[in-house]
């Protein structure tokens, strides 16, 4: 039997059906599946899916339902499908980043924001496409070919997490997760016409997922609904004793204010919002800008007072960013060797080729570009130059945040990114490519929490709007979001 | 060629692996000896997406050795990756510390034949071990074992003030009793658990600034160390007598030719690229936590020899010897404390138990006999119910049962017999059997009571009394 | 600052990345084009957060020791490309002073 409108249930109502008998864990995996064939989630439609498994997928559901038997309601995702990137380390299928250095390998362990999900009943559906070790905007960077936007096929979907945010787009799962290290869940969220989370760093273990930039990265939920986003993350986030940089301050409830916001006509009332002029740069998309402004009247009208502020650092966010990552990256990424698993060059003859062989046909060009700029500016002579000059900028750029919640803002509202989805092959130019993270790396470079939800569309694209909030204030990002995202209701998506 | 002209400057670097039931950033068993690649899991095996978390005991043994070397221990040190790529390190960094070390500036007090002298110790700080690579276990192969990978260790780097091999001797042996009585490391070269770098340099006799200096690697053992430290030195001389220059190099010593070899390895091809690991937040160590680490550091052998010369009035040879590690000190002082004998207690713990750890092989807490027992053994042979004779077969028969002395003594039958009907049958029959010097002696040749004695005691195989006998006896001779 | 051709080729074994020399004219250029972004950076004035002590309030956590390791559900064979005798096996260091070629 089919599910009706599989497509657009939410994670909440999947699971409250789950959870009273309504529907059993294997429908909903089969309707996920279903509407992966429907919707052309293949390598030659829109190649979101790398990985799956659909007999793995009914096995977990399977013994979700006999757990479920026993203990009652069968956790808070009771039988909801979620896909996750292909960097994050889950049991049975591969963790390959999109990279051919990587294939074939399948994780002994498992992330814990992936053990975290499924406690509460959720069934891992699938691993998704990203651009390679999540290094790009566009998630052509994959080993496997490029994940096509499912809003306009000639499209890219955004990265890294690309796969991620179609899957959600398209309705094959609720929610899906991907990782963030300059904005690679918020972009592609943006792109996709979903909604997509950054949150701050260290409130989300990244045990288990694969290190791109150690100081930057976080795992962040995709969904269709700000509730559902909030849901994945109450019970991702807190304390994980296998990652140092995981905070163990209180996790609270995000969902809990959901209800008086619905029936509060100004629920936003004692809320300042500053709008920073520097991401409305004088060259901005026109219809990006008319559509943020009308967000803002939203804002507004929802009993927010909306205040200018400054960003006086932000324009430094790109170099310092693309300087940090990849110096980090340079380093990260030295694991993989050929030597304990993953892909080892064959014809090598020596160590040494081992090594260089391995490395350079199992990297992709923009890995490749990446681990010679980070290798370069952390080495010898020039590290005072290039790394530890950008961790000082970076600092600046922390404290413009602090200066500006400090001041008595309790969020910041933004454009997602500058254009909306641009057309696959459309960006040769590698620092233009990063440019597509302008809006986006700020939040991951200052450790804030920060979330992209659909605004409306530019010429049938969808357009973002982003909420940056101050550090572990992802309560009042996901009030702002919840509150903008009924009030603009259908017109999000027009 | 001559040396004479020339003075050695000498600086090491100690790596030492601390005693932690597991590894630095792991929970894995930092065991020896496990089978290859056993004691792994994801974070050792360095596995996409797993993360190091510190191990609280690591840095309690770091900082204790830290302490002891006077070391000043930092309230915030930071951890940072040393980049590079070698098959047994499984990241291609190891995390170490760099630029914000656990602690710095401390010193060392060694002998030397001029007497006692300060050695600078720069800085200790924290780092993992990487695996093991077996080059001749395979043909054409490199087996990698990575049990050892992310085993806790110091650095304790020293300054150049070693002036001589024996000075750098001095050093390593004296560094190796304090960490031994701080209980932070096995200490031993043999196990790979010490490993000692040297840096060193030569410069004319008066001159100030130092020469270039080369590292020397591949010593294992402290006589090694000094061997390599004099070849590298006569090198170093011989180059400066030509009137040319020491180019700064590694040389591996090779303990079998008793050489030192340049190593391939060109200079410069280091560049580790330091930065601050990412994946761990600064070590913030709490002032009262530090204030406990320093009240809870152990007597240490400077200050032990300096008690036990003051309290149990023995020569300086034997505290030497009885303060080379701390479990002998404490056996020997549990020992003497119990006997209330402490010359006793020194002499049969450098004597018979010495002999008896030499024979069997065993450490010293696995001999059966215990301070309380040889304590009792010797208050025995003080109170006279054993002679020396016997205590020694005695303590033979307590290392093989580890029974007590008295037990011991008593089934044995080897308490001294003082009863005088016992003692006058084994004179009569002596004098019976001696008749010869029986009459002198009674006659009045009194220098023949010993030989009288002697034959008594071998009469009663030891047991009699040689007090209670010689009494005896005289009581018979004609002198009265 | 600008790389050139050496700078790369330095890196690029620092990196143990094998680069071809028809590609190291593009690698340069592109690479230029990317550093060429970054001098922005060198007119930052920073001093105020260079100067300003490193005062972290939270310290690294630990781990009790001996808490044991984390569970692996298949062995290490399982996925590493050649094992004997449960050593993972490579080349052969092409000399013994490599072994030296490495930090203690």
């Amino acid at each position: 039997m089919t599910i009706p409108d599989f497509d657009s249930l939410s994670a909440v109502a999947i699971s409250a059906r789950v959870g009273s008998g309504d529907l059993s864990p294997a429908e909903t995996v089969e309707a996920s599946y279903d509407q992966a064939r429907k919707a052309g989630a293949g390598r030659d439609s829109l190649n979101i899916m790398l990985w799956d498994d659909h007999d793995l997928a009914l096995r977990d559901a399977k013994s979700l339902s006999d757990g479920m038997g026993k203990a009652g309601s069968g956790g808070r995702l009771a039988g909801v499908p979620i896909a996750v990137k292909d960097n994050i380390a889950t049991l049975g299928l591969p963790t390959t980043c999109a990279s051919k250095i990587l294939a074939g390998y399948v994780s002994p362990y498992e992330a814990t924001a992936i053990i975290r999900l499924r406690e509460q009943g959720a069934v891992v559906v699938g691993k998704t496409n990203m651009d390679e070790f999540a290094m790009g905007s566009s998630t052509e960077n994959s080993a496997y070919g490029p994940t096509r936007n499912p809003h306009d096929i000639r499209r890219v979907t955004g990265g890294s997490s690309g796969g991620s945010a179609a899957a959600v787009a398209t309705g094959i799962v609720p929610i899906a997760l991907g990782s963030e290290t300059g904005g690679s869940v918020r972009q592609p969220a943006a792109f996709c016409g979903v909604v997509g989370v950054k949150p701050t760093y260290g409130r989300i273990s990244r045990h288990g997922l694969v290190a791109f930039a150690s100081s930057l990265d976080q795992i962040g939920p995709f969904a269709r609904t700000v509730d559902d986003a909030a849901l994945a993350m109450e019970i991702m986030a807190g304390y994980d004793p296998l990652d140092s940089t995981s905070s163990q301050k209180e996790v609270g409830s995000y969902r809990d204010q959901f209800m008086s916001i619905a029936t509060n006509p100004a629920p936003l009332e004692g809320m300042r919002i500053g709008v920073p002029e520097e991401y409305f740069p004088e060259n901005l998309d026109k219809g990006i800008r008319d559509l943020c402004l009308r967000s803002v009247d939203a804002l507004k009208s929802l009993g927010a007072e909306v205040v200018d502020v400054t960003m006086p650092h932000s324009p430094l966010a790109i170099p310092v960013y693309y300087i940090i990552a990849p110096a980090e990256a340079s380093s990260n990424l030295a694991r993989f060797d050929g030597v304990r698993y993953g892909y080892r060059a064959e014809h090598a003859s020596s160590l040494a080729e081992l090594y260089s062989i391995t490395r350079s046909e199992g990297f992709g060009p923009e890995v490749t570009r990446r681990i010679l700029l980070g290798t370069y500016v952390l080495s010898a002579g020039y590290y005072d130059a290039y790394y530890k000059k950008a961790q000082a900028v970076r600092a600046l750029i922390t404290r413009d945040f602090g200066a500006v919640f400090g001041d008595g803002v309790h969020a910041l509202f933004t454009p997602t990114t500058p254009t909306t989805a641009f057309p696959i092959g459309g960006i040769t130019d590698p620092y233009e490519m990063y440019l597509s993270d302008i809006f986006t790396v700020t939040a991951n470079l200052a450790g804030v929490p920060a979330m992209s939800l659909p605004i409306g569309r530019v010429a049938g694209l969808p357009v973002g709007g982003q909420i940056i909030a101050p550090h572990f204030g992802e309560a009042a990002m996901f009030r702002i979001a919840y509150a903008l995202e009924a009030a603009l209701g259908r017109e999000a998506h027009q | 060629m001559s040396t004479d002209r020339y003075e050695m400057v000498v600086g090491l670097e100690v790596h030492v692996q601390l005693k932690t039931k597991s590894k630095a950033f792991c929970g894995c068993s930092a065991d020896f000896g496990a089978p290859p690649n056993t004691n792994t899991c994801p974070v050792c095996l360095a596995l996409p997406g797993a993360l190091p978390v510190l191990n609280e005991m690591a840095v309690e043994l770091a900082s204790r050795a830290a302490v002891a070397l006077g070391c000043k221990l930092h309230p915030v040190s930071v951890f940072a990756r040393k980049n590079y790529f070698y098959p047994d390190l499984p990241k291609g960094y190891q995390i170490s510390q760099f630029d914000q070390p656990l602690a710095t500036k401390g010193t060392l007090a060694i002998e030397t034949a001029d007497g006692k002298k300060d050695i600078g110790i720069t800085r200790v700080h924290m780092e993992e071990d990487a695996g093991k690579s077996l080059h001749d276990r395979y043909p054409g192969e490199t087996a990698i074992d990575l049990n050892r990978s992310g085993v806790p260790l110091i650095e304790i780097v020293s300054e150049p003030d070693m002036r001589s091999s024996a000075e750098a001797g001095a050093y390593l042996r004296a560094l190796r009793q304090i960490l031994h009585y701080l209980r932070v490391s096995d200490v031993s070269m043999e196990e790979g658990s010490l490993r000692v770098d040297a840096n060193v340099s030569a410069r004319l006799n008066g001159e100030k600034t130092l020469g270039t200096k080369t590292e020397v690697k591949n010593m294992n053992s402290f006589s090694g160390v000094e061997r390599a430290l004099d070849f590298e030195f006569a090198r170093q001389c011989a180059i400066l007598d030509r009137g040319e220059k020491v180019s700064q190099q590694t040389l591996l010593w090779d303990a079998a030719k008793g050489e030192a070899r340049v190593s391939r390895t060109k200079e410069g091809s280091h560049d580790y690229r330091y930065f601050p690991e990412p994946d761990l937040l600064p070590l913030v160590l709490d002032p009262k936590w530090i204030n406990a680490i320093k009240a809870g550091i152990p007597e240490l052998p400077a200050d032990r020899k300096k008690r036990f010369a003051e309290e149990y009035r023995i020569s300086a040879d034997e505290i030497e010897q009885l303060t080379d590690t701390p479990e002998l000190s404490d056996y020997f002082e549990n020992t003497a404390r119990d006997s209330e004998d402490p010359k006793a207690s020194a002499n049969w713990v450098m004597g018979e138990v010495q002999a008896a750890l030499n024979s069997t092989g065993l450490p010293l807490d696995q001999l059966r006999v215990r301070p309380a027992d040889l304590a009792g053994l010797i208050k025995l042979i003080r109170d006279g119910l054993v002679s020396h004779a016997a205590g020694k077969k005695i303590f033979g028969v307590m290392l093989e049962t580890g029974k007590p002395a008295a037990q011991v003594a008593h089934d044995e039958s080897l308490l001294k017999v003082g009863d005088d009907s016992a003692l006058s049958g084994w004179i009569d029959e002596v004098m019976q059997e001696h008749p010869e010097e029986a009459g002198r002696y009674i006659a009045g040749e009194k220098k023949l009571q010993g030989v009288l004695v002697g034959f008594v005691m071998k009469k009663s195989g030891g047991k009699a009394d040689p007090k209670r006998v010689n009494q005896l006896l005289a009581s018979r001779s004609g002198g009265g | 600052m600008a790389v050139n051709h050496d700078d790369v080729r330095h890196v690029a074994a620092l990196a143990r990345l094998a680069v071809d020399d028809e590609k190291l004219d593009h690698l340069v250029a592109e690479l230029n084009g990317i550093l060429g972004h970054m001098d922005v950076l060198s007119k930052v004035d920073t001093t105020q957060v260079e100067d300003a002590k490193f005062a972290p309030v939270e310290s690294t956590p630990v781990r009790v020791d001996g808490s044991g390791p984390i569970k692996m559900y298949s062995p290490l064979s399982s996925f590493a490309p050649a094992v004997k005798d449960g050593f993972i096996i490579v080349h052969r260091l092409a000399t013994h002073d490599d072994s030296a070629d490495r930090a203690p």
